[in-house]
């Protein structure tokens, strides 16, 4: 078995470098029209940012073109261009507040391109809480040498040392005499600049921020109020088809056959049929689907082996060899050293990102050119995927990206964009593929199933004694621990592609919210068996004073009282690290025993992020961390029968919903030594063993499986 | 063959000779362009294709287009009036209730609908009227501050 034939445990989910084709800049500037452009080149700012974030080999590694750029138009109007895309999590309101902030211009006069692979830099993709700190440097130093070259174009106009000069609201003024300025407007009137930055761009100080560190409330705000905002499906060409396409019974099952007379004899249909690719096309949406269901077609499906209970049992059986991430110490003496000891295993599901927003593309192929409006978290993946299933270079494919209605990682690959285009090629009229919810449940690259197994100890003191940890299938991201234990190991397993039954990837903080869930729940059995206060526990077991104080942080906000657990306050405690991101709750949630149903009714977030850029918008990931983990904790989880997955909309699949909605109440730590950490995924991590101490503190039941239903809770209870 | 609908579509007469058991959800998105209805599940549990029918909120992917003949329908698009935005639009901007704003236009006239026939909500009486529209990212507790905003400034005026 060779190293490809594992999953990519980091679950980066980016395709090869061969995806990637170097903008030609002559080609960028004649499209993209006057104006001063600044390249930024790759340089250590960025390189060591997204590095450090993603440390694991196997990767593409960044382009060593340009990766950010921006450009001053003629009337003084700023637009960032940017691969990155939005859906929901904000870069565009905090990627022009950063580039407002360097360059010294009004926020108002920043406009922002994202996602649009004929007019942004290659971007590896929206993923990982890398906009801010991966693409936000670069954006700043482009921003910041921008400056630069308009205070020596306006030393120039203005006949002044530029050391004289000083910019401030898109202009740039004479210090001794205020009359004599020149607006960054009529410096870059009709000229056509374009550098690479040699050094690295001197950024402002936190300290000094005016515009970023500022709470902005979203800028899409009215559009999506309004429903003027347009996502992929939204968007309109004339002569546009609609299609459905035909999709086997369960992943493995290969079609044996397909009669489509009585969908051809529909007026209006078309059909495209290439080996198993069938589609129905009309210029109706529901008249395709419609007659997508008078197809008979036959299927030969595989036998089911694996299922949603015994899938545990094959996963840790199917697994590679353990990956030693960090050991020392000796585990033999951490075992004699200690006074009690504690193996268990925790087991977290199949789980959808069951976006609101479904799969969605429109192709337009004209002449030798492909356009492609996708729904996707991967402008520049898709475009490579697009180009081999269509056969067209890639510089001959344009993915535009409009808003995204959600990804969480589920909007990485991208089969509905090289669906549209084939039927695009195939028919010569626009495509619209829009998948259904079940096709969207279907197709969905789960976030994996995943085992993980703690052997671990504390001394007499309660003190942590030994640590060993083996994570089946979650992958790395947060299964190091960061506690002061002296004998410790932490292993990592993946294991065949054809592990999973379906399709897995990333699904918001990968990983992480297995490896904290079980974590979590460890120390907090480990605190209670000591007989110590779950907090005082970590803390008497922590020395990174980043970690200290952001769950300080959140006992001080919530009002903790010690107590040693269970208390029957119904009180728990999480913390991790995602992202580059600090993060620690305190929940207060009951337990119906009865019913075993769980409800959250108050929480304290706590998070170290570094650098704050929008402090508004900081808070909204937070909370919708809070609220989306309430789901993966307490309802969601897939089942299935070997490729048929059994879930196939919401009737079955349950989403948090207002009700469970407890207050929320959040804490951004003030650390402005330390540079602009990850947001959108972090807090999300502690939901699993937030509430499953929680419930233990409530009821003394414990939950080593996730999630939590009514089912599990009560056969918890019934062991206490 | 096709059946003449005709309505009331966001103030304007409509009068559409289509096949009368198509999906509201559809003629509005294709035939009628109106695009801010959105497509999130097809069956009626997520809401995010919530228009206002009769001034009441109602899941459009569930109604045929004859189920609206002689009606009044409202979509997100017409919600402003005169070009100034409904009191919970603009809520929800100063909330920021919304992130990939995909369940935002079926949230809204939800909320709509909710305080015309209970212009006063408590916080329970948001939640079960805001209940069965999904939102994934996770903007409820703004959702439900926007709502009661607008139910202030409103003080039961629609």
């Amino acid at each position: 078995m060779t190293t490809k034939d594992y999953l990519a445990l980091d679950f980066t989910d980016i395709r090869g470098i061969e995806d990637f084709y170097s903008s030609n800049r002559r080609d960028f500037l004649k499209r993209a029209g006057g104006g001063i452009f600044i390249f930024v080149a790759l340089n250590d700012l960025l390189f060591g940012q997204e590095e450090a974030a993603r440390p694991r080999g196997g990767r593409p590694g960044l382009p060593t073109d340009f990766n950010a750029f921006l450009k001053i138009g003629e009337d003084g109007h700023v637009t960032c261009f940017t691969g990155k895309i939005e859906m929901g999590q904000g870069p565009i309101t905090s990627l022009p507040q950063m580039l407002a902030e360097e360059l010294d211009t009004p926020l108002d006069t920043v406009s922002i391109v994202m996602g649009d692979t004929d007019l942004c830099p290659w971007d590896q993709g929206t993923f990982g809480s890398m906009t801010t700190r991966g693409f936000g440097p670069s954006l700043r130093a482009a921003a910041a040498e921008a400056k630069g070259v308009l205070l020596e174009l306006a030393a120039d106009a203005l006949k002044v040392p530029q050391t004289q000069l000083v910019a401030k609201d898109g202009v740039i003024s004479d210090q001794q005499d205020a009359k004599n300025r020149i607006t960054y407007g009529q410096l870059a009137k009709g000229q056509t600049i374009g550098r690479h930055l040699q050094t690295k761009p001197a950024l402002k100080d936190p300290a000094q921020f005016k515009i970023a560190g500022q709470s902005h409330t979203r800028r899409d705000g009215e559009d999506k109020v309004t429903g003027k905002a347009h996502y992929s499906a939204d968007i309109r060409l004339p002569g546009m088809l609609y299609a459905k396409i035909l999709r086997p019974p369960a992943h493995g099952a290969t079609l044996k056959s397909a009669d489509t007379s009585a969908a051809k004899a529909v007026a209006g249909v078309q059909i495209v049929q290439d080996g198993d690719f069938v589609a129905v096309l009309h210029e109706f949406p529901d008249v395709a689907e419609d007659a997508l269901g008078k197809i008979k077609a036959e299927f030969d499906t595989p036998a089911a082996t694996v299922d949603d209970k015994n899938i545990y049992d094959h996963l840790t059986s199917v697994a590679a060899a353990a990956r030693v991430l960090k050991q020392g110490g000796n585990l033999d003496e951490g075992q004699q050293s200690a006074a009690k000891k504690f193996e268990q295993t925790y087991l977290t599901p199949y789980i959808a990102h069951s976006a609101m927003e479904t799969h969605a593309a429109l192709a337009q192929i004209e002449g030798d050119k492909a356009t492609v409006w996708a729904s996707t978290q991967n402008p520049f993946g898709a475009r490579g995927e697009i180009a081999q299933a269509i056969g067209f270079p890639a510089e001959k494919v344009r993915v535009i990206t409009p808003f995204v209605g959600g990804g969480f990682g589920g909007k990485t690959f991208n089969l509905q964009a090289t669906e549209a285009a084939r039927l695009a090629k195939a028919t010569g009229k626009p495509v619209q593929v829009m998948w259904s919810r079940e096709e969207e449940f279907f197709y969905d690259t789960f976030r994996p199933a995943a085992v993980v197994k703690i052997n671990s100890g504390v001394d007499a003191a309660g003190k942590m004694a030994f640590w060993d940890y083996d994570v089946y299938f979650a992958g790395d991201r947060g299964a190091q621990q960061f506690y002061t234990v002296p004998n410790h190991r932490t292993a990592s397993r993946g294991g065949p592609a054809n592990a999973h039954p379906f399709g897995t990837g990333a699904w918001r903080a990968p990983g992480n919210s297995t490896n904290t869930f079980a974590r979590e729940s460890q120390i907090d059995i480990m605190a209670a068996a000591a007989g110590i206060d779950p907090v005082e526990f970590r803390l008497n077991n922590l020395s990174d004073p980043q970690m200290i104080r952001v769950l300080k942080a959140a006992a001080d906000k919530f009002g903790w009282t010690p107590a040693k657990a269970p208390s029957k306050r119904g009180l728990g405690v999480a913390c991790g690290i995602d992202a580059g991101t600090y993060v620690a709750a305190i929940a207060e949630l009951a337990v119906d025993t009865a019913k075993g149903t769980v409800q959250m009714k108050r929480v304290v977030c706590a998070q170290d992020m570094g650098v704050v850029i929008n402090p508004e918008g900081a808070t909204i990931q937070l909370e919708g961390c809070v609220t989306m983990g309430l789901g993966y904790a307490l309802t969601e989880e897939i089942h299935f029968k070997g490729g048929q997955v059994l879930d196939t909309n919401y009737d079955s699949y349950e989403l948090p919903l207002f009700s469970w909605v407890p207050k929320i109440e959040t804490v951004l730590i003030e650390n402005n030594t330390t540079p602009p950490q990850g947001g959108g995924e972090p807090s999300i991590i502690l939901m699993g063993a937030l509430l499953a101490n929680g419930v233990y503190d409530a009821t003394g039941a414990r939950l080593f499986q996730l999630p939590m239903t009514p089912e599990r809770v009560k056969a918890a209870l019934q062991k206490v | 063959m096709p059946d003449t609908i005709s309505f009331k579509l966001n103030d304007k007469p409509v009068q559409l000779d289509v096949d009368g058991n198509r999906p509201l959800l559809w003629v509005l998105r294709t035939d009628l362009g109106l695009t801010g209805t959105k497509y999130g599940c097809g069956v009626g549990f997520c809401g995010s294709c919530t228009v206002l029918i009769n001034q009441r909120a109602t899941r459009s992917c569930l109604l045929k287009i004859k189920d609206v003949n002689g009606k009044e329908l409202v979509t997100i698009e017409g919600l402003a009036q005169n070009g100034k935005l409904h009191p919970l639009q603009k809520a929800f901007m100063d909330h920021d209730g919304m992130q990939c704003g995909f369940c935002t236009p079926g949230m809204i006239l939800t909320g709509v609908s909710l305080l015309k026939f209970n212009p006063q909500p408590t916080e329970k009486e948001i939640h079960s009227g805001l209940e069965n529209n999904f939102c994934r990212c996770g903007a409820h507790v703004r959702i439900v501050q926007a709502v009661q905003q607008a139910a202030a400034e409103m003080k039961g005026a629609i």
